[in-house]
C-alpha cells in the first residue's frame, strides 16, 4: 500500500541552472522503496499546476543507525511543477505518494549489470547500483548527457565501485556522441557465454536504441519508461505503453501498474 | 445524520461516487480506499469487446484542469464480470457500471450481460464520451438518440438506468428531460467539455487524439449551472459532477440540485479525498442543522439577502 505524506523539504541542492535534487522527509515511503519505483509529487497546494508528477526515487536517505528517513528526487526544470521543485525551500511541504510501480529485477553475480542512463534518466540508478553492489554484482554505468556540466554524481557511482562509460553530445567529457555507441561496442566485445543484464532509463529514443542494441546482442534488458501520469495508481489510463501480445496486436498497459520498469523486448517501439 | 441517497430502487449510503474513467475498475484503488465506504463507484466504460484506446500522450494539464482523450480503453463486459466483479463484490463496493455502445444493440447486450451478473447496482449509460467517433456521443447529442438508448436498455434490465449527459449541447436540460421521459431512473452530468491544447512550438495538439475532454475545477461553475438547470426541469435524481475538489464544491452541486456527486480529477490529485469530503459534508450539515443530505438538494436561495 502506498503512503501519502506531506513531506517536509529537508534540503534542495541545485546541480545546475535546470537540475536539482530535492530531499524529502518521508520515512515510510523510504523504507518501502525498491530500485525503479516512483513517487507522485505535488509541490504547492494550488490548482495550477493541478496534478502530481511522477519521479523515480533517486536516493533513500538514512540516519546514522541506517533507518530510512526520507528520499530524494532528481528533477530537471521543464515546466510549472519542476520549476516549483527547483525553487522549493527547506521547511516547505510537498505532497508525496508512494512508493509506486514495479521495480527493476535484481540480478546476482556473476551476471553483470549494465545501466544505461540519459540525462535525468540517471534517477533510478543510484538505488539500483547500491542494491546491486551490496549483492556483489559488477556494475557499469553508461551515462550520456548534453555536456560535462550535466553529468552528475559521478563520484557517488565511482565510490560504489561502478565502472563509468561517459558520453557527451558536445564532447566536453568522455566520448563525444550518444551513449549507445560505447554500449554497442562493449557488448560486441563480450563473450556470449558471459551473463549481462541491461537496465535503461532516459529519453524514449535512447530507450528504443538500447532495446535494439540489447536485442542485437541477445541480452536481456529492462527499461524504466517515462510517461505523463494522471494518478500513478491505475485509475486514469493516461500512461499507457504499447506491448506485444499473443494475438499479434499491440496491447496498451499502464506504466504506473505494469511498469515503470518493463521488459524492453515486449514493448512495441515506434 | 442521514447521508443516504435513493436512486430508483437503489439506496447509496452516502452521496460520494467515484466517477467513470477516473477510478479504473475500482479494484486498482482497493489498497488506498475502503471501497465499501463510498456511496458507489462507477467503472471505466465497457463495450462488448475489449478496446485499446488512443496512443500516448492521452492527457495534458491546463490551468485548474486537464484534457483527456483516453479513447475508452477497456477489457469488455464479459471479462469485467469474470475478472473484476468478484473482487468488487468481496469488498462490498456499490458498483455502477458505465456502459458504452456503438449501436443500440450493443448498449442492450452489454446491459443484459451486466444485469445477469451478481454485484452490479446500476447502469450508467455513456452517451457522452467526446473522444471517440463511433461510440455514444452520437446518441447523446440527439434527443431521439438519447430516448432510443434509454428505451433499448430499459427493455433488458431492471437495474437503475443513469444516462451520463454531455455538456457539449445547447440545452442540457432538454436531454435530461428526454432521458426522464424515456424511463431513466437518474441522470449523471456533466461529462467533459470538448477542448483543445496546442503546442505552439510544434503547432501540434498536445494529445494524440487532437481534441480531448476538459475536466477539473476549471469547468465547475459551468457544471453547477447545468445541474441547476436540469434540477428545474426533471424530478429524477441527478448525479452531479465537474471539478469537485473539496466538500464545499460537493455541497455547491447538491444545493444546485444534485442528489449525489461524482468526483474524478480530484481523486487523481488526492486518492485519499473521500473521507475528507464525507467529513466536510458532515460538518456542514451539523453547522447548518441539516438532518438529511436529501434536504439540501436543490435549495438555491434566490434574490439578495434580506437585511436584519
Amino acid at each position: 500500500m502506498p503512503f501519502d505524506v506531506a513531506a517536509e523539504v529537508i534540503a534542495n541542492r541545485p546541480l545546475s541552472s535546470d537540475f536539482n535534487v530535492l530531499a524529502l522527509a518521508a520515512p515510510a515511503i523510504a523504507a518501502l522503496s525498491a530500485p525503479g519505483q516512483f513517487v507522485m509529487v505535488k509541490p504547492g497546494t494550488g490548482l495550477d499546476p493541478l496534478l502530481r508528477r511522477p519521479f523515480s526515487v533517486f536516493e533513500v536517505l538514512r540516519d546514522a543507525g541506517g533507518t530510512p528517513t526520507g528520499i530524494t528526487i532528481l528533477s530537471k526544470r521543464i515546466g510549472a511543477s519542476t520549476s516549483l521543485i527547483y525553487d522549493a525551500r527547506p521547511g516547505q511541504h510537498v505532497a508525496c505518494l508512494g512508493p509506486l510501480g514495479r521495480p527493476f529485477t535484481l540480478v546476482d553475480a556473476p551476471t553483470e549489470a549494465w545501466m544505461v542512463a540519459g540525462g535525468v534518466g540517471l534517477a533510478p540508478f543510484a538505488t539500483l547500483a547500491e542494491s546491486l553492489r551490496a549483492r556483489g554484482v559488477a556494475c557499469t554505468l553508461f551515462y550520456g548527457a548534453r555536456r560535462a556540466a550535466e553529468l552528475f554524481f559521478l563520484d557517488f557511482f565511482r565510490a560504489l565501485g561502478v565502472e563509468l562509460a561517459l558520453t557527451t553530445e558536445d564532447g566536453s567529457l568522455g566520448e563525444p556522441g550518444r551513449v549507445i555507441a560505447p554500449l554497442d561496442r562493449q557488448l560486441a566485445a563480450r563473450a556470449p557465454s558471459s551473463s549481462v543484464m541491461i537496465y535503461a532509463c532516459g529519453p524514449e529514443g535512447m530507450l528504443a536504441a538500447t532495446a535494439r542494441t540489447a536485442a542485437a546482442h541477445r541480452r536481456p534488458c529492462e527499461v524504466s519508461v517515462e510517461r505523463i501520469m494522471g494518478c500513478g495508481l491505475g485509475g486514469c489510463y493516461s500512461c499507457v505503453v504499447p506491448m506485444h501480445s499473443a494475438d499479434g496486436h499491440a496491447h496498451h498497459v499502464r506504466a504506473c501498474l505494469a511498469g515503470p520498469v518493463l521488459a524492453a523486448d515486449q514493448i512495441v517501439w515506434d | 445524520m442521514d447521508l443516504s441517497v435513493r436512486i430508483g430502487s437503489l439506496v447509496l449510503k452516502n452521496p460520494l461516487i467515484a466517477a467513470s474513467g477516473c477510478f479504473g475498475y475500482g479494484v486498482e484503488y482497493a489498497d488506498v480506499v475502503d471501497l465499501s465506504s463510498l456511496g458507489a463507484l462507477v467503472t471505466k466504460g465497457l463495450f462488448l469487446q475489449a478496446r485499446e484506446g488512443h496512443p500516448s500522450p492521452r492527457i495534458v494539464e491546463t490551468p485548474a484542469g486537464m484534457l483527456n482523450a483516453i479513447g475508452l480503453q477497456g477489457i469488455g463486459a464479459r471479462r469485467f464480470v469474470e475478472d473484476k466483479l468478484p473482487e468488487l463484490r468481496a469488498r462490498r463496493a456499490t458498483v455502477i457500471v458505465n456502459v458504452c455502445g456503438t449501436t443500440l444493440d450493443e448498449y442492450a447486450e452489454v446491459s443484459r450481460i451486466l444485469s445477469d451478473a451478481e454485484g452490479v447496482a446500476a447502469i450508467e449509460l455513456n452517451i457522452s464520451c467526446p473522444n471517440i467517433k463511433e461510440g455514444g456521443i452520437q446518441f447523446g447529442c440527439s434527443l431521439n438518440g438519447t430516448d432510443d438508448v434509454v428505451r433499448a436498455v430499459r427493455k433488458v434490465t431492471r437495474l437503475p438506468i443513469i444516462p451520463k449527459l454531455t455538456p457539449n449541447v445547447a440545452d442540457v436540460a432538454s436531454f435530461a428531460r428526454a432521458a426522464e421521459e424515456a424511463g431513466a431512473d437518474a441522470v449523471s452530468l456533466v461529462n467533459t467539455f470538448l477542448a483543445m491544447v496546442i503546442d505552439i512550438e510544434t503547432r501540434r495538439p498536445k494529445i494524440s487524439n487532437g481534441l480531448g475532454g476538459l475536466s477539473g475545477p476549471a469547468i465547475r461553475p459551468i457544471a453547477v449551472r447545468m445541474v441547476h438547470e436540469c434540477r428545474q426541469t426533471v424530478k429524477i435524481p441527478i448525479l452531479g459532477m465537474g471539478g469537485i475538489a473539496d466538500a464545499r464544491d460537493a455541497l455547491e452541486f447538491i444545493i444546485a440540485g444534485a442528489n449525489a456527486v461524482q468526483v474524478g480529477t480530484a481523486s487523481f490529485v488526492d486518492p485519499f479525498i473521500w473521507s475528507k469530503l464525507l467529513d466536510g459534508i458532515g460538518d456542514y450539515m451539523q453547522r447548518h442543522h441539516v438532518a438529511r443530505v436529501a434536504d439540501l438538494v436543490g435549495t438555491v436561495v434566490r434574490g439578495l439577502k434580506a437585511e436584519g
